[in-house]
């Protein structure tokens, strides 16, 4: 990992009329790494990963990526330099069959001139290049998954497809809204694969996560948040083993479940 | 007694299955089943002028395929972008002021003005659009709504482009015939145009927009210059019934601008099936024959034209042509649960 981090966060602060969702909150992301952010129910997670990717606004604060000031660019600016997100509530194209899903993304600017002929590969068929990376994602290709509507899918696979529509852009940092949660054991068991696979090729993670345990194994970096504000930020094991957190977890299973297994 | 649940099962018929991608081409039964409906269609409008008892009826056709084309590109707009326009008057008014300056003022002849008041048309209608693109909800409707009571206001009240009384004399065209093969052809081609640009990849970003405008964002595109170029193809088809409006009835006035442009497509698109294309251009076919036929009740005309526009509503909510080509492909059976 090299030492000019690729996405710097500094003090951010969202304000929703009075409520501090985002209250100066400070982070690096170094190029390679798996950054978890946790934190209870309300304590600004999603609103950090809205900020930085630009789909609201913040009240203050700066976002550098490889050092460029990118605060406040509109969000198809900042996906198109390569900074993706994932929807914690999917939001998949339901009307469309999976692969179809991902023709939009290829047909976007970033993927005009990352993927090949226009964003359709070798052929310049977006059909074929969709499928190809779904098939990546664990959509199995003979199968009839890829082709179904995606409104008819589950959950796992409507996760999957929120994973597929960032790779379809060649991002280098994705930032990941739960994409555990809702998923079942065997589920998430095939997903972290997923996850340090796109780790090994290269790409960036943010991660938020409500399911500490499966975080914790890919995770090479975790932040805590509660109240929008930054608790600690360290390794796993010095999280697990922080007296803040048990705090800010006070009375949550998990936790007490994850951390009496350290 | 025993209550026993029924409900209807739908199946699709064994050849819509066989029919299906290349396979159709392999015999003439399945060639048929996918061409017939299509050809029937075209023929069907085409051999209409010919049919027409009276030079009467024949303005009328070319009337409808003024309203088909509105029709056309509010269903574009509402269904496979996620734009609800009320804009239709705005469309013909621009098109058709237009083009009947283009020719008073400049001398150009149809063949040329009905081209340049589309384009042209088309481009001011999308700049005076853009800034409520970018907000998402009912300000769309509600802008397109305005534009056309605004723009007859200043008309009226500066008496400018002929004032109240509007431009006279506009050249028509050629012939009769000209006119209403013009109209026609050109409402086929907008409407198989159309469902061809909607499955294309672009056309999969415009519905993708009217799905999920976040997610597109996610995707590094810019949804407000994807929504301006439907917004340009929808006014373009506006534009260009208003220009042919115009040559039609040689006159342009304040009436252009009147609300019948904006409604009538839409009551069009929900008895034809909305989001199907065709449906709508079927609604004004038949919805613009009914209103001239009603003419003979004088003032009740409105009612009996309401009545028969909410039994539609009542009883073939989904539409004409989502019903009938639910029936076409499937067939449908009671089972017990």
């Amino acid at each position: 990992m090299s030492n000019q981090p690729i996405l710097q966060v500094r003090d951010a602060t969202k304000n929703f009329g009075g409520i501090m969702a985002v209250n100066r909150v400070s982070l690096d992301v170094h190029d390679g790494e798996i950054l978890g952010i946790i934190g209870p129910n309300g304590s600004g997670k999603t609103t950090l990963i809205n900020c930085v990717t630009g789909f609201i606004k913040m009240t203050s604060g700066k976002v550098l990526f490889r050092g460029k000031n990118i605060t406040g660019k509109p969000a198809h600016k900042i996906a198109d330099m390569g900074i993706t997100r994932t929807f914690q509530i999917m939001r998949p194209y339901y009307s469309l069959p999976s692969y179809k899903n991902l023709v939009i993304p290829l047909f976007s600017p970033r993927a005009k001139r990352t993927g090949g002929w226009r964003g359709g590969g070798k052929l310049g068929d977006r059909n074929t290049v969709g499928i190809d990376i779904l098939e990546e994602i664990g959509f199995e290709r003979d199968s009839f998954v890829p082709y179904k509507i995606a409104s008819t899918l589950p959950t796992g696979y409507l996760k999957r497809l929120e994973l597929a529509r960032c790779l379809a852009l060649k991002p280098n940092v994705i930032f990941c809204d739960e994409i555990f949660s809702g998923l079942s054991m065997s589920e998430i068991a095939s997903m972290v694969p997923l996850i340090e696979r796109l780790q090994m090729d290269g790409i960036t993670l943010i991660m938020i996560e409500h399911r500490l345990r499966e975080l914790f194994r890919v995770a090479n970096r975790v932040l805590v948040l509660n109240f929008g504000e930054k608790v600690i930020e360290g390794t796993p094991e010095q999280i697990m083993a922080d007296e803040k957190v048990k705090e800010v977890y006070f009375g949550s299973e998990e936790i007490e479940e994850v951390m009496s297994h350290a | 007694m025993e209550n026993r649940q029924r409900r209807k099962e739908r199946i699709d018929r064994g050849i819509k299955v066989r029919a299906a991608g290349l396979y159709g081409i392999m015999s003439l039964r399945e060639l048929c089943y996918l061409t017939v409906p299509r050809l029937v269609l075209i023929v069907g409008i085409l051999i209409l002028p010919l049919v027409m008892p009276s030079m009467y009826w024949q303005r009328v056709i070319s009337i409808v395929c003024i309203y088909s084309l509105l029709a056309l590109s509010f269903d574009f707009l509402a269904h496979f972008v996620g734009l609800v326009s009320l804009g239709g008057a705005f469309f013909i008014g621009t098109g058709g002021y237009l083009a009947a300056i283009l020719n008073t003022s400049f001398g150009l002849p149809p063949v040329l003005t009905i081209p340049i008041s589309t384009v042209l048309g088309a481009v001011i209608c999308t700049v005076l659009l853009l800034p409520c693109l970018p907000l998402r909800g009912v300000y769309f409707a509600i802008v397109t709504l305005m534009y056309p009571l605004v723009l007859t206001r200043i008309i009226e009240a500066l008496n400018v482009l002929g004032g109240t009384d509007g431009i006279m004399g506009v050249a028509s065209f050629a012939n009769r015939w000209i006119e209403q093969y013009f109209v026609l052809v050109m409402v086929l081609v907008f409407m198989f145009g159309l469902r061809r640009l909607v499955n294309l990849d672009i056309g999969l970003v415009f519905r993708a927009v009217k799905d999920n405008d976040q997610a597109v964002k996610a995707s590094g595109m810019n949804i407000t210059f994807y929504k301006a170029v439907a917004v340009f193809i929808a006014s373009a088809l506006g534009c260009l019934g208003g220009a042919c409006l115009v040559h039609i009835y040689m006159w342009s006035g304040i009436s252009q601008f009147a609300l019948d442009f904006s409604i009538l497509p839409i009551a069009a698109t929900v008895i034809g099936g909305a989001g199907t294309l065709v449906g709508p251009v079927l609604g004004c076919f038949i919805l613009v024959p009914i209103s001239e036929l009603l003419r003979a009740f004088g003032t009740l005309r409105i009612v009996f034209y309401s009545l028969i526009l909410v039994g539609f509503i009542v009883f073939r909510s989904e539409g004409i042509m989502v019903y009938g080509q639910r029936k076409y492909h499937q067939f449908e059976r009671w089972v017990e649960i």
